[in-house]
């Protein structure tokens, strides 16, 4: 049998020490372990986007990190992201446009749509599109979810005056 | 699906890494992003006894110029590449495809060394990487081996690479004066692999073309060069029947596919189509775009 692994890692900015099989992905991990159960599993090949998370700032696919593979790094999931209040807006304006149905697909909607946010400046439809295109959604056709982010980036860029 | 049980080695150093390779032999795998790997293992395409994961050695990262050699660490990431100042400016073929290469949170991941060693021949970067006559440097615990691009790729998802050799950098000739550059591929979805594509490398003066480099990828089990069809574009200045020549050469030098995606038929189409925008948009001259009979 294999070994399993020390890691010791950040999780929305508490420090995590665990004894994981070096099999296990990190979206696993976040689930059956630390019951972070807002990180979602679809595919489970990189192809679907539900499993997103924040590694070390940057969004990547939860299912195809192995949790040994983010030992010392710091992880931030949709909880993380909703308690800090860092996507109130993003939020508040999925549930105005009905940008999301069964919600399967929100949690990793949400992190990619304010990581192409973050970068500041009121990006087109088109853009918005580009970077959300690797994320599936199968109920609401997109059009909802390009419109919440498209109105979050407004409203920001009003705010920033 | 979940991946089988396997075992984990985390190196420092490449030499620690290569000797952990050398005695696995078969039973390991290398690990770099894992974009590529975890999905296999997710799959159980792949069950090794154990990953050796090379992604905190710091040696195999960094992108230098160094006189006119624009050398990537086999640790560059797709993002790395996507925002770099050098590569922008030294290599505007490789600037313009890679954000091609699948999407944002997997360009947070994947690297360059990880992807040529996949070798998917609907992949973009050994194209480009042919195109620009690049050089790969790879090693073993025997030492170091070049390989030019053109010879790297082999097969479908096989490439000259040993069973105890690792990716290390690749080394790009940056773009020189008169050179220009061309890529395009036609996918169904933004990120996805492309049915056809194409990147071109050549030296444009007046209505001729030299230097010409025709680096097609996901026609055929891997990314070519489209030597006949080059030829035929640099016989004299470039006209009408000069593309329709490269574009009739297209039969010999490659060998489409079918598949769910795409006919056999389909992806030659496709492959003259994009070789004919190619030139009109080099040569600057919308006319040789031409058209081709289906
Ligand atoms: C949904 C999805 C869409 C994608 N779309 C595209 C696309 O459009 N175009 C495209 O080109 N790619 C695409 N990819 C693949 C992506 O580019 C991968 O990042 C890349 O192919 C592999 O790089 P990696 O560092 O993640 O390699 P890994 O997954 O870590 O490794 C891949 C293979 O290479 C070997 N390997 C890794 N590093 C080295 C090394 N330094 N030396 C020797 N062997 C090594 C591994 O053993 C393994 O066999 C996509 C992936 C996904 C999941
Ligand atoms: S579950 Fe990770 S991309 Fe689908
Ligand atoms: S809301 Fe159901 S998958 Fe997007």
């Amino acid at each position: 049998m294999t070994a399993s692994v020390s890691i010791t890692l950040k999780v929305n900015g508490e420090t995590v020490s665990a004894d994981v099989p070096p099999r296990m992905h990190l979206a696993d991990f976040l689930r059956e372990r630390l019951a972070l159960t807002g990180t979602h599993i679809g595919c489970e090949h990189g192809v679907c986007g539900a499993c997103s998370v924040r590694l070390n700032g940057e969004v990547v696919r939860g299912c195809l990190v192995l949790a040994v593979q983010a030992d010392g790094a710091e992880v931030l999931t949709v909880e993380g992201l909703s308690d800090s209040g860092e996507i109130a807006d993003l939020q508040e304006a999925f549930r105005n446009r009905n940008a999301l149905q069964c919600g399967y697909c929100t949690p990793g909607m949400l992190l990619t749509a304010q990581e192409l946010l973050a970068q500041g400046g009121v990006p087109d439809r088109e853009t918005i599109r580009e970077h959300m295109s690797g994320n599936y959604c199968r109920c609401t056709g997109y059009q909802a979810i390009v419109d919440a982010v498209e109105t979050t980036a407004a409203a920001r860029a009003a705010a920033r005056g | 699906m979940k991946a089988a049980a396997f075992d984990y080695a985390r190196p420092a150093t490449l030499d620690e890494a290569l000797g952990l390779l050398r005695r696995h032999g078969d039973a390991a795998k290398i690990v770099s992003g894992g974009q590529s790997l975890v999905p296999a293992l997710n799959l159980r395409l792949l069950s090794p006894e154990i990953l050796i994961d090379i992604g905190r050695i710091d040696a195999l990262r960094g992108i230098t110029v160094e006189g006119g050699t624009v050398r990537i660490g086999a640790l560059t990431r797709h993002v790395e590449l996507m925002n770099s100042a050098p590569v922008a400016e030294k290599l505007p073929l490789v600037a313009e495809a890679i954000p091609h290469v699948a999407h944002p949170a997997i360009r947070n991941r994947g690297t360059i060394g990880g992807n040529i060693a996949h070798a998917d021949p609907a992949s973009e970067m050994p194209a480009v990487l042919q195109a620009l006559d690049a050089v790969i440097v790879v090693r073993s615990a025997d030492g170091e081996r070049r390989i030019a691009a053109e010879e790297f790729f082999t097969g479908i998802y096989e490439t000259a690479l040993r069973a105890d050799e690792i990716v290390t950098a690749v080394e790009v000739p940056a773009a020189k004066a008169g050179e220009r550059f061309f890529f395009h591929e036609f996918a169904r979805r933004s990120g996805d692999y492309a049915i056809v594509g194409l990147a071109v490398r050549m030296t444009v003066s007046g209505a001729s073309a030299s230097n010409v480099r025709l680096g097609f990828f996901a026609v055929g089990d891997k990314a070519t060069l489209a030597e006949k069809a080059a030829a035929a574009l640099s016989a004299g200045p470039v006209t009408a029947a000069t593309v329709a020549a490269a574009q009739a050469a297209l039969a010999d030098d490659l060998t489409p596919q079918d598949d769910q995606q795409a006919s056999a038929a389909t992806r030659l189409h496709l492959a003259r189509v994009v070789l004919g925008r190619a030139v009109a948009a080099l040569l600057e001259d919308p006319s040789l775009a031409g058209r081709t009979a289906a």
